[in-house]
């Protein structure tokens, strides 16, 4: 290593250690960041095999593979495991290896908590998953978990699915204060507020709504174990409770997560659409604005989920209409990543493609979402496969195409090696038709009158269940190919330079690639 | 692949590609939403289709530019980027004309809710509760009642048979309402969550335990409309179809009269001297439609969530807690009171299973005859 040479007047030299300890006792974010990736990308494929298990029963009307009882558990464990297992851990491993660099900061403020905040979280999901092998199997009532299905009717497991929901969200909120803290005290001279790259002011804006929140999480599902264990009758209506307070205090930490696993993606999304349009990112401040607005909008549009639970009408308008004003500061983000490419100097390397389909697909998402808001419509949408096919267009093709762009992205910063384009763009081509064909007919069967969460269908919706499985396994194999490129990459490949890109801004492209153990030691000058 | 079946091969493969088309013609009205057969469905129809057209059009408008430049601003074309990075004019109009669009939208979307929350009482109160997993109605004028069990045949659902033409979608008994009465249906749930949908009449209320939600419809068109529930209530979720049939006044009212008819008889039968064998026979019917989901066909339960009824000990040797389970449920557990089926069913039930799978050899085999059931109730009034 060059730099150690070059540090040689410091005390001792701190380059990587050794062996397996180096990563059970690192402090250092960018170890941390690997971490969290590779757990993240581990969850992403057995979260996937689930959906692959999910879309083979479904495949044809009737049961074929698996009994009602394990479908319930399959699509429970796949929501958990790619919302908490997956799309969160992925982007606090971008966090971990991104916002110091980019805010020029030697490491995370608080580097022995980052090391707790990822180390729990095998453990979480090892409790969670375990649960399968339990007397009753495992959870089976949906990742939204609604009471009394998920308290008196649950399976002993639900315990252990409780604890493992508390692991999770400590492990958010230490990542959460850590990435608040380092944002707020560890800036470069000269790195202003409204100077900030957008990822950063992404991840300020998502560790809030995680403090917030997670806490609501935890909340709730305290008072499901009092429910079964302790005697009381929170959601038990038998005993005075009420059902109904379970899904307004769910959906209070529901909605908001909803962006928070989105806002990063909105992030990273600026940065590579800048790049490869070689032109300014346009409206820098109305981006930080609408990402405001929407993370506060996010807390008070929560019964959008719960339009059939039987509100009084003056609830139903206005939380249809706070749900129908997130669509303006949406917009404003989707106008501006397309003035940014208006004019540009555009190329198609395989982090644009990402990029390019994100906001295409993200935005068909929101469409649909802007149409779930009508509250008369949503009568005859709700818990129906044109939900399923909403959601997955934001989270998909939104959220993990987001990650999947950031990684491509900066690979070459994080290993010194260039991803093999053809390679990277054939998994593109790959996901992007995969994606689609999974999820477009999803509208049609929804509409049509299919609910969710079934192992099993009328004869009417067999075709484009069909197809739409079909357009999975494909999607499922093409991650595996993802996961043969990243190790290719890591392996070897064309050197990197420190610019990677030609048209990157920003502080992290000013270090080495492989990006040195060490960064910034000492603040960067700003201009 | 053998040369004989290559030689078939074209032949098989324009079959196959017959058999899709065709499928794919017959479903293609399968890709929307249906208008449905009520004036608030029909209204409902139309905002789904104005919002839809909004979004199209947005869409095309704002993705034609995207691909302009995706076409026009490459590298190759433009090498030289521009440098315009804010622009207050346009960022102002493009937040206020997507707000007025939103207003467009709200306008109508909130007439019809207001519509659709016009709840006044109905001709006809219609009590739905849903239950693991079927739905029970109540009429609440007539006093009449019964559950509505999935019809479906298991050797279907396992793809032993063919399927039927109303695969999943089909109910022993279906909920009869007359044309052109407003009926109130009053939905509420024995035990989870469920949901009550009917796309037809652009209804979907949530079941929930403990509370009682109201939707209302009037049927302008008789026919038989099928639904399912929508909210995951448990291992059977996917298989509770709802199935209503709306008929004219003269049919209904002859339907209400033989239903009144049918429970003056049941009735009578709780007082009939019963013989074991009627008593399992009919015993076994029963556990058909109620128990077989958790305790299964041979009474062995599903080990950690629902218990054996084979060899229990209750079933073996404890009469008298045989019936208050079945009456009261057990507190904690997913077993629910069964206190809502007759006496001649729960004397019945309880028999067959202490008579069944050898419960009768290993217990003490006792019956339970219907004034049991009368008698376990009498102390309580």
């Amino acid at each position: 290593m060059s730099s150690a040479v070059e540090n040689h007047h410091e005390d001792h030299h701190h380059g990587p250690a050794k062996g397996l300890t180096r990563w059970l006792y690192t402090t250092n974010h960018k170890d941390i960041g690997t971490l969290y990736l590779w757990f993240s990308f581990a969850m992403f494929l057995i979260g996937g095999a689930m959906a692959m298990v999910i879309r083979a029963e479904l495949f044809q009307p009737g049961m074929q593979i698996i009994e009602p009882e394990f479908y319930n558990q399959m699509i429970t464990l796949h929501g958990l495991i790619m919302i908490f297992g997956g799309v969160m851990p992925a982007f606090v491993g971008l966090a971990n290896w991104l916002v110091p660099m980019m805010i020029g900061a030697p490491d995370m403020a608080l580097p022995r908590m980052n090391n707790l905040s990822f180390w729990i979280l095998p453990f979480a999901f090892f409790i969670l998953l375990s649960s399968l092998f339990m007397e009753g199997g495992a959870p089976n009532f949906g990742w939204t978990f609604y009471a009394p299905l998920s308290t008196t009717y649950a399976p002993p497991s639900v315990t252990f699915f409780i604890f493992s929901v508390h692991i999770m969200g400590a492990s958010s909120i230490m990542g959460a204060i850590n990435i608040v803290v380092t944002i707020m005290n560890m800036r470069a001279p000269g790195v202003g507020l409204m100077k900030m790259p957008l990822f950063v002011w992404s991840w300020l804006i998502t560790a809030y709504l995680l403090i917030a929140v997670m806490p609501v999480l935890a909340a709730a599902v305290t008072m499901m174990l009092m429910d079964i264990h302790f005697g009381t009758s929170f959601f038990n209506a038998a005993g005075g409770g009420d059902p109904v307070l379970f899904q307004h205090i769910f959906w209070f930490f529901g909605h908001p997560e909803v962006y928070i696993m989105i806002l990063p993606a909105f992030g990273i999304v600026s940065h590579i659409i800048e790049t490869f349009s070689r032109k300014q990112l346009f409206g820098y401040a109305s981006m930080v604005w609408a990402m405001l607005s929407i993370a506060i909008l996010s807390f008070v549009v929560w019964a959008h989920h719960m339009f059939t639970v039987g509100l009084p009408l003056a609830a139903e308008l206005f939380f249809m209409w706070a749900t129908m004003l997130i669509a303006v500061p949406t917009g404003v983000k989707v106008f501006n990543w397309i003035a940014t490419m208006f004019r540009g100097s555009i190329t198609f390397e395989t982090p644009m493609l990402f990029a390019i389909a994100f906001v295409v697909l993200f935005t068909m998402g929101g469409f649909s979402g802007l149409m779930l808001a009508i509250t008369p419509a949503d009568f005859q949408y709700h818990d129906t496969y044109f939900v399923v096919a909403h959601f997955h267009y934001v989270l998909v093709p939104g959220a993990i195409f987001s990650i999947m762009a950031a990684v491509y992205y900066w690979i070459p910063k994080w290993t010194g090696n260039m991803y093999d384009e053809r390679l990277g763009k054939l998994h593109f081509w790959l996901s992007f038709i995969g994606v689609n064909v999974t999820f477009f007919p999803q509208h049609f069967i929804g509409l049509a009158g299919m609910p969710r969460r079934v192992p099993d269908y009328a004869l009417q919706f067999a075709d484009w269940n069909m197809v739409s499985s079909v357009g999975a396994f494909l999607f499922g194999l093409s991650q595996v190919f993802f996961l043969f490129i990243v190790i290719k990459t890591v392996m070897g490949g064309k050197k990197a330079t420190a610019q990677v890109w030609e048209g990157a801004r920003g502080l992290e492209w000013t270090v080495a690639s492989p990006a040195p153990y060490h960064t910034f030691t000492t603040p960067p000058k700003i201009d | 692949m053998s040369l004989k079946s290559l030689k078939n091969f074209p032949n098989k493969l324009i079959f196959i590609f017959i058999l899709f088309t065709n499928s794919v013609q017959a479903d293609w009205f399968a890709l929307n939403m249906t208008r449905g057969v009520t004036d608030i469905s029909n209204e409902v129809f139309e905002l789904h289709m104005l919002i839809f057209w909004i979004c199209v059009a947005i869409g095309v408008v704002v993705f034609s530019v995207m691909f302009y430049s995706m076409y026009a601003h490459t590298k190759k074309k433009n090498p030289v980027a521009a440098t315009f990075h804010e622009n207050t004019k346009v960022e102002i109009a493009w937040t206020i004309i997507p707000f007025l669009i939103l207003i467009a939208m709200a306008i109508p979307a909130s007439k019809t809710l207001v519509n659709i929350y016009d709840d006044e009482a109905g001709d006809i109160n219609i009590q739905v509760t849903g239950y693991q997993w079927k739905w029970q109605y109540r009429y609440l004028e007539d006093d009449i009642s019964f559950f509505a069990n999935p019809a479906t045949d298991l050797d279907e659902i396992y793809n032993l048979v063919p399927k039927g033409e109303n695969y999943l979608q089909e109910v022993d008994e279906m909920v009869l309402i007359p044309v052109g009465k407003k009926i109130r249906f009053l939905i509420t749930a024995n035990d989870v969550i469920h949901s009550w949908w009917m796309p037809a009449f652009a209804i979907k209320q949530d079941a929930i335990p403990g509370f009682v939600n109201t939707a209302w419809t009037i049927v302008d068109k008789p026919g038989i409309y099928r639904g399912k529930c929508t909210e995951l209530c448990g291992k059977n979720h996917g298989f509770m179809p709802i199935v209503v049939k709306v008929v004219e006044q003269a049919e209904y009212d002859e339907w209400v009269g033989e239903k009144k008819e049918a429970a003056f008889k049941m009735a009578e039968l709780t007082t009939k001297d019963w013989s074991v064998e009627e008593l399992v026979a009919r015993g076994e019917d029963v556990y058909a439609l109620n128990c077989v989901a958790c305790h299964q066909t041979a009474g062995q339960g599903i080990p950690g969530i629902f218990p054996a009824l084979a060899g229990s000990d209750i079933a073996l040797n404890n009469k008298a807690r045989h019936i208050e389970i079945l009456m009261e449920g057990v507190q904690g557990a997913a077993m629910n009171s069964f206190d809502y089926l007759s006496e001649v069913e729960l004397a019945a039930v309880i028999t067959y299973t202490r008579q069944a799978w050898g419960n009768a050899k290993s217990g003490d085999g006792e019956i339970v005859i219907p004034k049991d059931i009368v008698d376990y109730k009498e102390p309580k009034i």
